[in-house]
């Protein structure tokens, strides 16, 4: 037991020192966790952000330019004026996400109370802007109608809406970004790590001296495991602490504590992944292969791309395999809502039952992969 | 000196005051030397003291340094344009086993590979190809694949492939290391009727075999850099008056390096007591398939015997040991290590193993002094001993120098001692070692020796050793000679030579494999043309070289296509890479197209209602009953409105203030609060709009039923009608499909380029690209147009799978579509080419490539948020990347039915970025080796 415990920390002392002399891995890695998360962070934006719209104004009353008026930045660029026959040629080009047309007498039928109809086209590819977009140009048309019936007095509803959004007031999407690329690069870098490095002690012929020595694969494989781990560990918390907190001054409410336990648990399970990968792919080019395979899916199905509840429920059942969906939940828990451990226990249960699967599944066949 | 008649004075090769460093060690010192026409060269000395730079340099597969100047056939080797002209009259075979060889191609494949780069035509190609192969009776394996050949074979399958081109001069690193002695006469006797053939051709060969070197006709005995004599091999005998070169040479040494060499001798083994069985094998096979590697080796191993296992590459020796060291499991018969059967999973058994393989098995990363620290706590050493046991092995072994060095940067006699070191620092009973002299010089060889017999006679250590030198032989106790996996004789060595009444234990040795395969004894020789032929091939070559030489400084389609059909050829080798590149994109299409949704649905709700009237329950029931919310158990108090959001398990929670009934009645205008989780802020912008729609909704409704209440006033004076344009359901689907393909042709075919150039880089086969006439762009080009294809065909699976597994249809111009998807492979292709020039490792290109495409891809070139809507360097790379307009094109051509007038432009950015990425790629790989 003390031998094995021996052999595990020299073994993951050598992986350590191993990554300290790649230098361009070292250059990639600081990358990854600084300036790589510092430029998603910092230039994405709010779902609706400088939407470019256009009005076609047929009515020109004063009730159509108070409406064309009627857009200002962050949300909208300022609305410009085109004719109807533009429609068409700027919407292929993808020049304007929305088209607003008002048609003629359009002041007119509203004083008679004959309800006109405004038309707006949306460029629906656009999927993320269109339809929360579309909303809010249906509001803001609405309240321009409103006051300018009430003769510029915001008129009295029956029941006014308060939306208070919590966790994030307004709603700034580079915090949730910034953060979900800080979990992307700790999954693809664990990953990469530990499988990459396997294959290239196979191909060395070091891995086939280890069997022969008095080294159990168990010892072999998990020194890998905890030397990636500390490695992608420190400098996600680095990562945390400068590049998101500071530097991008995203507020983290949760336990620090408990989201860096999450993090183990999170690479325990990727850098098993990373070795049952390492174990099936006999080459380096087919290693690549795997990887794109595997990750790919494994972060756009995750939940940090796209909500989880909104995918067809087969692909939600079959991402429940994946350590990255669990990872992102409990992310999201932790650093956004400030959950504790009776919320994320869940997703905590889980990476250590996969990370387990995982290690245990390559354990199988890590002596034959060598011997092959 | 003997000088062929006919020859002229002028040097073939000048060197003048060459100096080359590594870092701070220096190669090659101060270095001149003039090497005339039509001679057979020989370079004898150790490793490491810059045979090999010398010989690359001379080649200009390596980058001169300051220093100095060089001269070969007739020209400055600085200048570009001289090397260009004369690397097809230089033939370069590099130290290593088939190192310019394509392993995964066949033997045919790689010799028309060679005979294409220069310049030859399919029917000069087959006469030479068949030529050269019938005369090294390589002909019957020209199906082959080179990987799969014997040491040998490879071998000459190298010259073959240096000699193709008709040479003027040909250099030779080391070319017989790791072959067997039956192999190696027969490559000797090709280079000697290559030589009868053409004796205008002049042949430099470095290596590490003195009994080799007596053949040549001019040597040179380098040390430490330097030039320490040079003259015929009877010159320098004379000259030190000794009976053999390898004696010789270490007289021509300067006495400090000579100090502690002396001739060995091996005391017998004492035959005291009983005898006690270190090994023993009964009827030991191993079977791969249908493949027999080792067929029923049996022996026994007496405890401190030397046992000498020899044989050809591919014999089976290496298996033997793999199997006694518990890596292999036997297929039929058994095998004991003191009487006990090998158990892998038993770590006893290990404690009294020490195994050194070919290749080493050092860390690199790890200096000599952590390596052996590494090697004594894992053998279990206690710790207050690890250090001085360390010490005793740098002692022992005379590593102290080198403690703190890394083992890549030594020669490799060190690296040998090292390993050597490492396999003996736990005291194990039994030593296996697998041809641990191969490449080492015969000095640094005799040093080893010298600690094997210490070891077998002083500590009874067993020794299983496999070897190729003749010399180490003689000193086994007993030897075994292996042929295609079976023992054909095991018998000490004088016993052995006795009973083939041969001179030599050599010459034994090749008997009893000429008796074992008949087909070896063939004479090798290069068929004297005949004179009609010689005419023919006058003309012929004439033509050939003014085509060659023509074609040599330019851009060459030929060469180009060359290129690609190897690359071509490697692709469809490996079946599993490419049948992972082609159904890992549809696979990914399907994963990815039926995951992503944009559409927001079934969000959880909950409700906090603090009025419990009719009206506030009608409220709620408004949201309940839209299709995007799901409603949960209410909300007790504000505690737990506040737990259940923290968990995740509410999107959103509604406040109805208490008086709410009474309070609308009223006309007060009470509020409603909603709570959203904010922590995905898309999500949240989302329920947002539609709680707002829904509110809306309730108001109107409320207001046509209330329409007496007049005080409320009218909810709505126009409609807004949103038309979704391109796709009118605003599905997911249509708008997704699109945009995966663009992304998986990004990242794709980029990984699998990515590859191309670092492997070459780490198996040593760049060098074809240093020493042929091939030129950078026609080497990258021609690498990249198999992936292209690759790229297009798993294009085309894309877009058929979108028209009819997805329903998405191509409205607009598929050619349009078809010629951006071109443009767009060769952009991901060449992304993939730039990270494999500029990295060195394979690791590092996977990552790099990764980052490179996964990243900007997906984030940044508006598959989800539109690249108008980025700021900072976000933006920047959005406009710059490929992916954002290869994204318009396609969500034109499939949503919107546009055609090619109205996506020019991004087919201009395209077009504009192929060159580009292409260029960069070109610029940073280098034709020179630094």
């Amino acid at each position: 037991m003390k031998q094995t415990l021996k052999n595990i920390f020299f073994l993951g002392v050598k992986e350590l020192r191993g990554l300290a002399r790649d230098y361009m891995l070292v250059a990639l890695i600081v990358y990854a966790f600084s300036l790589g998360i510092y430029v998603t962070g910092n230039s994405t934006n709010d779902t609706i952000t400088n939407a470019a719209i256009a009005v076609v104004d047929e009515d020109n009353t004063q009730l159509s330019k108070r409406i064309a008026d009627a857009f200002f930045p962050p949300m909208f660029r300022r609305a410009e004026i085109i004719k109807l026959n533009e429609i068409d040629p700027a919407m292929d080009e993808g020049k304007y996400t929305f088209v607003l047309v008002i048609p003629a007498g359009f002041e007119e039928d509203v004083l008679a109370g004959r309800e006109p109809v405004i038309q707006l086209n949306t460029d629906a590819t656009r999927m993320s802007q269109a339809f929360s977009g579309a909303g809010y140009i249906q509001q803001i048309v609405e309240r321009e109608i409103n006051i300018f019936e009430n003769k510029g007095r915001i008129p009295k509803v029956a029941v006014n809406n308060v939306v208070r959004n919590r966790y994030n007031a307004n709603l700034t999407q580079s915090w949730f970004k910034a953060v979900m690329q800080l979990v992307n690069n700790i999954t693809m870098l664990a990953i990469i790590l530990t499988g990459a490095a396997l294959i290239r002690e196979r191909e060395n012929g070091t891995l086939e001296h280890l069997l022969v020595m008095p080294v159990t694969p168990f010892e072999i494989m998990f020194s890998k495991v905890w030397s990636m781990l500390l490695v992608v560990l420190a400098a996600s918390a680095v990562s945390l602490v400068v590049v998101i907190m500071q530097m991008l001054k995203v507020p983290v409410n949760g336990s620090f504590t408990l989201f860096f336990i999450g993090v183990a648990l999170h690479l325990f399970a990727v850098t098993s992944l990373g070795i049952f990968l390492a174990c099936v792919a006999q080459n380096m080019p087919q290693l690549g292969m795997l990887l794109i395979l595997v990750l790919l899916p494994m972060q756009m199905l995750s939940g940090g791309s796209t909500p989880m509840e909104s995918m067809p429920h087969w692909v939600q059942v079959v991402m429940q395999a994946a350590p990255t969906t669990h990872f992102v939940e409990l992310c999201q828990a932790i650093l956004f809502r400030g959950a504790g451990i009776g919320v994320v226990w869940l997703p905590f249960t889980a990476l250590f039952i996969i990370g387990c699967v995982l290690f245990v599944f390559s354990l199988g066949r890590f002596r034959k992969s060598v011997a092959q | 000196m003997k000088n062929p008649a006919g020859v002229s004075p002028v040097p073939v090769v000048k060197l003048e005051h060459i100096t080359f460093k590594y870092g701070k060690v220096t190669a090659l010192d101060d270095f001149s030397l003039e090497v005339k026409k039509g001679l057979l060269v020989g370079l004898i000395g150790p490793d490491g003291v810059g045979k090999s730079t010398m010989l690359s340099l001379v080649t200009g597969a390596r980058a001169m340094q300051e220093s100095g100047s060089i001269t070969v056939l007739g020209g400055d080797m600085r200048d570009k344009e001289h090397r260009e002209k004369v690397c097809p009259k230089i033939a370069y075979m590099p130290q290593g086993l088939g190192k310019n060889l394509y392993f995964t191609l066949t033997v045919e494949e790689n010799l028309q590979f060679f005979g294409k780069l220069f310049g030859h035509d399919a029917a000069e190609r087959r006469r030479r190809i068949d030529h050269l192969t019938r005369s090294t009776g390589l002909y019957n394996f020209l199906d082959r694949p080179a990987g799969k050949l014997s040491g040998g074979m490879k071998q000459k399958l190298g010259l073959c492939c240096s000699l193709i081109h008709d040479p003027d001069l040909l250099i030779l690193d080391e070319p017989t290391t790791g072959v067997d002695p039956l192999a190696r006469r027969q490559f000797w006797d090709l280079v000697d009727s290559v030589r009868a053939a053409q004796p205008e051709m002049t042949v430099i060969v470095a290596t590490a075999y003195m009994d080799e070197a007596q053949r040549f006709q001019w040597l040179i005995a380098m040390d430490e850099g330097r030039i320490l004599d040079t003259g015929t091999p009877e010159e320098l005998l004379a000259k030190t008056s000794s009976s053999n070169l390898d004696e010789a040479f270490i007289k021509l040494l300067p006495p400090s390096r000579r100090e502690g060499h002396k001739t060995l001798t091996v005391p017998p083994l004492s035959n005291d007591g009983e005898e006690k069985i270190a090994i023993e094998a009964t009827g030991l096979t191993k079977k791969f398939g249908s493949f027999t590697a080792v067929d029923h080796v049996s022996f026994r191993i007496r405890e401190g015997e030397i046992f000498g296992f020899l044989g050809s590459n591919g014999c089976g020796k290496t298996t033997t040991m793999r199997m006694l060291t518990g890596l292999m499991t036997p297929s039929e018969g058994s095998a004991e290590l003191f009487g006990k059967p090998i158990d892998a999973e038993n770590m006893d058994t290990r404690l009294k193993l020490g195994y050194m393989t070919q290749l080493f098995s050092l860390y690199n990363e790890l200096t000599i002094r952590q390596n052996l620290m590494l090697y004594a706590r894992l053998y279990r050493i206690a710790e207050s001993e690890v250090n001085p046991r360390v010490d005793e092995m740098l002692n022992r072994f005379g590593l102290v120098p080198y403690a703190d060095d890394t083992p890549q940067s030594l020669p490799l006699g060190i690296k040998q001692r090292l390993s050597l070191a490492a396999a003996v620092i736990h005291r194990p009973q039994i030593l296996i070692l697998d041809e641990p002299t191969s490449g080492v010089d015969p000095v640094a060889r005799d040093v080893f020796w010298e600690l094997i017999i210490e070891l077998s006679r002083r500590d009874k250590v067993t020794i299983f050793i496999t070897t190729h030198f003749m010399n180490e032989a003689e000193r086994c106790d007993r030897i075994s000679l292996m042929h295609a996996g079976r023992s054909l004789a095991c018998d000490t060595p004088a016993n052995l030579v006795a009973e083939r009444k041969a001179p030599t234990l050599e010459a034994a040795f090749i008997g009893y494999l000429e008796d074992a395969d008949p087909a070896s004894k063939e004479k090798i020789t290069l068929e004297p043309v005949s004179a009609e032929d010689t005419a023919e091939e006058e003309k012929k070559k004439g033509l050939f070289t003014r085509i060659a030489e023509s074609n040599n400084r330019n851009f060459s389609i030929q060469r180009l296509f060359c290129c690609c059909w190897r690359e071509y050829l490697e692709l469809m080798r490996d079946p599993i890479r490419a049948t992972l590149a082609i159904f890992g994109a549809l696979l990914l299409m399907l994963v990815m197209g039926f995951g992503i949704s944009m559409d927001v649905e079934d969000l959880s709700f909950a409700v906090l209602d603090r009025d419990g009237s009719a009206l506030s329950t009608n409220y709620a029931l408004n949201i309940a009953g839209s299709r995007y919310f799901i409603e949960k158990p209410p909300i007790k108090n504000y505690d737990d409105l506040e737990k259940r959001l923290r968990s995740g398990e509410l999107s959103l929670a509604i406040e109805i203030p208490p008086e709410f009934g009474k309070d609308v009645d009223a006309g007060r205008s009470p509020e409603v609060a909603f709570w959203i989780d904010g922590a995905m802020p898309s999500r949240a912008e989302t329920v947002n709009g539609y709680v707002k729609s829904l509110h809306n909704q309730w108001l109107k409704e409320r207001n046509e039923e209330h329409s007496h209440l007049k005080n409320q006033g009218k909810v709505k004076s126009a409609t807004v009608e949103t038309r979704y344009r391109y796709n009118p359901d605003v599905k997911s689907l249509p708008a997704m499909v699109p945009a995966v393909i663009p992304i998986l042709l990004m990242m794709i075919p980029a990984i699998l380029a990515a590859l191309a150039v670092v492997r070459e880089k780490e198996m040593g086969s760049i060098i074809n690209l240093y020493v042929t006439p091939l030129t950078r762009s026609e080497f990258m080009i021609g690498k990249q147009l198999p992936y292209v294809l690759f790229s297009m065909l798993s294009a085309l699976m894309l877009v058929t799978m979108s028209v009819t597994i997805f329903d998405v249809p191509v409205k607009g111009s598929l050619l349009t579509l078809l010629l951006a998807l071109v443009l767009y492979s060769m952009c991901s292709t060449g992304i993939g080419l730039l990270a494999s020039s500029v990295t060195r490792s394979q690791i590092a290109v996977i990552f790099m490539t990764m980052l490179g495409t996964m990243l900007p891809a997906v984030q940044f070139c508006g598959m989800i948020d539109p690249v108008t809507s980025q700021e900072g360097a976000g933006r920047i790379i959005g406009t710059l990347y490929p992916t954002t307009y290869m994204l318009l094109i396609s969500r034109g051509v499939f949503n919107k039915a546009l055609g090619f007038s109205d996506l020019h432009l991004q087919l201009l950015a395209l077009a504009v970025t192929v060159p580009v990425v292409i260029w960069g790629g070109i610029m940073f790989l280098k034709k020179q080796e630094k």
